[in-house]
């Protein structure tokens, strides 16, 4: 019986004795040492891909060499789950003495990673994670918080006049019930409505919807456009293609958020998508050097488009190496590295970046239609996002006043109201 | 083994963990510290796995609450930061008992299968208002609290000092929990295991018996709560979704249902391979894969039952060659647990 006992107790005890052995050492004085934090494992495990794709993709072009310092990437898996992340950005600051941190995706792994950073006082560098008052209303509690992706609303505001201007007058949405759905519908509602359009019908399936049947019935037949946003598993494939079944489009125009028919899902959508329009920072489509460059070689490397989640992470990559070129590879310590990494301007493979004073990129904002064209060379006919109009340079506020925009509550299930529903 | 021997590995060995682990890394205090507190939860659920013989899918339903409640109470009325942390502990531990009392009303009229779709059922009720609740419990952003309690000169900020904490938690949770299924009380509970209408017929209130274990190990997964909301400092529905309580109940089993230690060994196996292993390898789920299937098909009484099942073997395989109709002795609870669906 005692050798029972023995044997399970000294599993973890060995194990324990191994673990403190392998603690790393500090960090030299010219390496970089970046923690950066994706879902590995669990549903966001290709979003993790495209990531930590994107992001190697520049180290490796680089050498790892940024100006000097020899960069060591930390890959350390979030399972999309808020508590998983802070234990492993606590581990990253704590025993790998990393000199930031990167990533997250969702909002809620966004959240409860600021105050991590704000608490050990080290830069937490969100890519992905968009949740709007991370660098809005909450943007004093974290100033260890750098976005260099976007804020969720932040496309949403010129889509909102471009719909409105484009005939487009009675919107129904269908958005995943959660804050980044509320944040991409609030954003649109404001600049949607200020011009004269009217949000008719707000549908919020869960998270994880798969069969949206309920929610496509539902839809009035006194609109002439659908907005959608499906989150998580084979909502975003499934959601058009029900609208398609119903006959509810192609008789309705299809719009959404970016993420709707962003590069990531696009490949495996049919052509029910064709003509939907939506906004964002990135098209895989722009015709511009640089981004045709970066897809050329990320479609070489990956044997795929890349989506929005990789060009994030590569021009976050690029960002970084900007800073420590004018350090000249020599760690500038949190702060000062805050306040060269805001004041870059560079030419991303998006476009033209810099920085707001809360610390959110001001960027261009794509307005794109998915059309079904041969694109930069590549034989055959695929969908793309085919960039239909430029906003150049909008910041999280575009034209809206920005004391008076951080008066307002941040967009919810509730705000704005819907005037127009009933 | 005898009993005290028993009772005296187990205490050196915590004795070993309290004085060892803080001169460890950051990383494997954060971890026990973690370790300790599921184990706590998964202690809670052993009492109706193991000692009842009923397995509960919503356990995190009670986490969830203990969890939430001190996050509430943290970021809506700066309540709990301080010495008046007991009294969240204290809250904590009755909002899970009563709660488990109320779920209780409704789950033991079920048993098997049916009981588990019960609980999961309730505890989804609890994720669903965490979900949709959004002015109190911020939705799926979650809530941050602003952070651990102070008391005077001790900051539980300091991940040693809440390590402690948390370990002293998990001993008294171990003791109190042991003392119980020791009582007339718990050996009544594991009669109700093993044959339930003979207890019946000898005149003890089974249905009494079962709410009573519900309701202690409810408060026990309330306080395993309240100690969560604070370990990372923020709480969000993910806590409370059907994974933490399947989790909590591949624990129980990993380790040995029946053990109450089994289950602390369960926690450790189980975010030791999670949290530690991802940092070293990205294909660690199989890692864990693998180890359910193994220990589920090979040794079905948990991973404490080894040495036993090697004691066994050559018992059973004289006993098959004999010709011996009888079988193993063993009292397979997995079995019982079926059983409770006739």
């Amino acid at each position: 019986m005692m050798a029972k006992w023995v044997r399970s107790a000294g599993l973890p005890v060995i194990a324990m004795a191994l673990a403190a052995l392998a603690a790393p050492p500090r960090a030299g004085a010219d390496e970089l040492r970046i923690g950066f934090l994706a879902p590995v494992t669990g549903p966001l495990a290709q979003i993790a891909t495209d990531m930590t794709n994107g992001f190697k993709m520049y180290l490796e072009d680089n050498k790892s060499d940024f100006h000097g310092a020899s960069v060591k990437l930390i890959v350390a898996d979030t399972q999309a789950k808020p508590a998983a992340a802070v234990l492993q950005a606590e581990k990253l600051i704590k025993q790998d003495h990393v000199d930031m941190l990167i990533g997250g995706v969702l909002a809620s792994t966004g959240y409860a990673l600021a105050p991590v950073s704000t608490r050990e006082k080290v830069l937490y560098i969100s890519s992905i994670a968009a949740s709007d008052d991370l660098t809005q209303r909450d943007a004093d509690k974290y100033p260890y918080f750098v976005r260099t992706g976007w804020s969720s609303s932040q496309p949403s505001h010129p889509f909102g006049e471009w719909a409105c201007q484009n005939g487009i007058k009675k919107v129904v949405t269908i958005a995943a019930d959660y804050a980044f759905g509320y944040e991409v519908v609030g954003g649109f509602q404001k600049t949607f409505e200020a011009c004269g359009g009217k949000i008719v019908q707000k549908l919020w399936p869960p998270i994880n919807t798969s069969d949206f049947s309920p929610y496509v019935s539902a839809i009035k037949p006194d609109s002439d456009a659908v907005f959608i946003l499906a989150a998580g598993g084979v909502g975003p494939l499934q959601l058009p293609r029900q609208l398609q079944q119903a006959g509810i489009i192609p008789q309705k125009r299809l719009i959404g958020s970016g993420t709707s028919f962003d590069e990531f899902v696009l490949p495996q959508m049919g052509d029910e998508v064709i003509g939907a329009v939506s906004p964002l920072q990135w098209s895989a489509a722009l015709q511009t050097p640089e981004a045709m460059a970066f897809v050329k070689e990320y479609r070489a490397k990956y044997g795929k488009v890349p989506s929005y989640f990789s060009e994030s992470n590569y021009t976050t990559a690029l960002m970084i190496d900007d800073v420590m070129k004018e350090t000249q590879g020599k760690w500038p310590g949190s702060e000062e590295f805050i306040k060269k990494l805001t004041a870059l301007k560079i030419n991303a493979p998006r476009g033209p970046v810099s920085f707001d004073d809360l610390r959110n990129p001001v960027q261009n904002i794509y307005i794109r239609k998915v059309e079904k064209t041969e694109l930069d060379g590549y034989p055959d006919a695929e969908l793309w996002n085919v960039v239909s109009k430029t906003y150049p340079n909008v910041s999280q506020f575009w034209t809206l006043n920005k004391a008076d925009y951080l008066k307002d509550p941040v967009y919810s299930r509730d705000y704005p109201p819907c005037k127009n529903c009933e | 083994m005898s009993r005290p021997l028993k009772m005296l590995s187990v205490t050196a060995l915590l004795l070993a963990v309290v004085v060892v682990t803080p001169h460890t890394t950051p990383f494997l205090l954060m971890l026990a510290t973690r370790i300790m507190i599921l184990a706590i939860l998964a202690m809670s659920l052993d009492l109706l796995l193991g000692f009842t013989g009923i397995a509960s899918l919503g356990h995190a339903a009670f986490l969830g609450l203990g969890a939430y409640l001190t996050a509430i109470l943290a970021v809506r009325y700066h309540f709990g930061l301080g010495w008046d942390f007991w009294l969240v502990v204290f809250f904590g531990i009755l909002l899970g008992a009563v709660t488990a009392a109320l779920f209780a009303v409704f789950a033991l009229r079920a048993r098997g299968v049916y009981f588990l779709m019960i609980t999961l059922a309730l505890s989804q009720c609890v994720w669903g208002l965490a979900y949709r609740w959004d002015s109190l419990t911020g939705g799926d952003n979650g809530l941050n609290l602003p952070s651990r309690p102070v008391f005077g000169t001790i900051q539980l900020g300091n991940d040693t000092a809440y390590f402690y904490l948390v370990f002293a938690f998990f001993a008294l949770s171990l003791l109190l929990l042991y003392v119980f299924v020791e009582s007339p009380l718990g050996r009544s509970l594991v009669g109700i295991r093993e044959h339930e209408t003979r207890m019946r017929i000898l005149g003890y209130n089974v249905w009494l018996h079962k709410y009573i274990a519900f309701i202690v190990s409810g408060a026990f997964a309330g306080l395993a709560g309240v100690l969560w909301a604070h370990v990372s400092s923020e709480v969000s529905p993910e806590d409370v979704t059907l994974t933490t309580s399947v989790d909590a109940l591949l624990m129980v089993v990993l380790g040995g249902p029946g053990t109450l230690v089994g289950g602390v060994l369960g926690a450790v196996i189980v975010l030791f391979l999670r949290e530690y292993l991802s940092t070293l390898v990205p294909w660690w789920p199989y890692v864990l894969g693998g180890m359910y299937v193994a220990i589920i098909s090979y040794l079905p009484d948990g991973l404490l039952a080894i040495g036993a099942r090697w004691r066994r073997a050559p018992a059973v395989a004289a006993a098959s060659v004999a010709g011996s109709a009888q079988g193993p002795t063993r009292s397979n609870k997995l079995e019982i647990n079926q059983g409770g669906i006739e």
